[in-house]
């Protein structure tokens, strides 16, 4: 099961710096445990957000972003009340949204 | 890197300037590494702060300032406390820190001090493992004996970590109140000072002096408030090099292996000693834990 993540907002002249932190693992797939092996690729791949609904960013990951990835993004014209929410799937089918309303 | 080309072949000067060319950037290189591996201080304002690579840094930290990942894990650790767990399957509700039972507020800025029932000084991650063991029926000798990848282990790091952010901007008011937690500190300055080990180090070959510095970067002075509140008081912390919490224990652990001294037992007297030492020099300085390290 994934955990939630943290979003938080700040809104100044109808502009909405939106922050998020991610948990998740964020395995490579170039990696080796102690026995050798290499450790199965486990990431986050489709991340979305949407206000009021409508889809305002997309981003493709993959091996290169850290674990616990952490993503700042702004949003213009936004008015109290708004409905930001963040999607992510990764590729084992997981996924997760989480959504805030602007104050 | 013992250069066993050296060794087998002596007269070659050219092979030996070739040697020492890869060996100088070998050396470079573990200076560039090195640099990477700096200490994101929160109080950067307090500290001494040179060259670009500590400004990049502090660029870094301000990035992430609002949204350490170390939060992540406190949600976690607070989750973990009121879960009933364990053999007897109870939660931690009524681990007494030091200030009643269930009580976090200021509970981690008094410790380590002295527990009647215990009749011993403990840290915050030993007085976890005595709840673990009394309430939750955990084996607490099992858990010091084994490392700190062990599950129970790492959520005896994430509790600390939540009962430290409960503490968050209160000042440390560690207690020298009676024999015991005397007795401890100076045990604890007595090791801070010890030299030892095959590269004859002390805790204060690299942490006693402002005005030098062993590696590139600033290390804190633990002898000094500023130090100390800095060092003591941020831990536990999120490691962005490990994508983990570490507490004050493995960071001890840690710095007994860089100084290649024996690993020291989890939760033993010596490390909780040192954990007094630098607790007691940071009284006054506030509690910023979780940390957010290199």
């Amino acid at each position: 099961m994934s955990d939630p993540m943290r979003i938080r907002l700040q809104s100044v002249a109808g502009v909405t710096t939106v922050k998020v932190l991610m948990s998740h693992e964020m395995e490579s797939g170039q990696r080796r445990g102690e026995d050798g092996r290499i450790i199965p690729i486990w990431n986050i791949q489709d991340v979305s957000a949407s206000w009021n609904g409508k889809v305002v960013m997309t981003a493709e990951w993959g091996g290169g972003i850290s674990k616990n990835p952490f993503m700042q993004f702004a949003v213009k014209g936004t008015k109290p009340g708004d409905k930001i929410s963040i999607t992510w799937k990764d590729n084992r089918g997981d996924s997760r949204t989480d959504e805030v309303l602007v104050t | 890197m013992q250069s066993p080309v050296l060794r087998s072949n002596p007269p070659r000067p050219k092979r030996v300037a070739l040697s020492w060319a890869v060996l100088i950037m070998i050396w470079i290189s573990s200076l560039t590494t090195l640099q990477a591996q700096d200490t994101l201080a929160p109080n950067a304002k307090s500290l001494p702060a040179e060259g670009s690579s500590e400004k990049a840094i502090a660029e870094y930290r301000q990035m992430l300032q609002d949204e350490n990942p170390a939060d992540l894990y406190v949600l976690k650790g607070k989750a973990l406390w009121d879960q009933a767990r364990g053999p007897k399957q109870r939660a931690l509700s009524n681990c007494d820190l030091g200030l009643g039972g269930g009580v976090f507020k200021g509970a981690w800025t008094q410790l380590p001090r002295y527990f009647e029932d215990t009749k011993s000084v403990q840290d915050l991650e030993s007085r976890l493992l005595s709840c673990m063991q009394d309430i939750q029926g955990f084996n607490s000798g099992e858990l010091v004996r084994s490392d700190f990848s062990n599950p129970e282990r790492v959520n005896l790091s994430l509790l600390a970590a939540y009962v430290a952010s409960e503490s968050e901007g209160l000042p440390f008011k560690v207690p020298l109140s009676n024999a015991a937690e005397l007795e401890m500190y100076r045990a604890g300055k007595k090791l801070f000072y010890y030299r030892a080990g095959t590269h004859d180090f002390s805790c204060s070959t690299c942490h006693s002096d402002d005005s030098r510095r062993i590696r590139l970067q600033d290390l804190p002075n633990l002898t000094t408030q500023a130090g100390a509140g800095f060092a003591y008081g941020s831990w536990p912390a999120y490691r962005l090099s490990t994508g983990s919490v570490w507490t004050m224990q493995q960071r001890l652990a840690d710095c007994f292996r860089q100084q290649r001294f024996p690993k020291p037992i989890f939760a033993s007297h010596a490390t909780i000693a040192l954990s007094v030492y630098m607790g007691v020099n940071a009284n006054g300085a506030k509690a910023a834990a979780p940390g957010l390290k290199r």
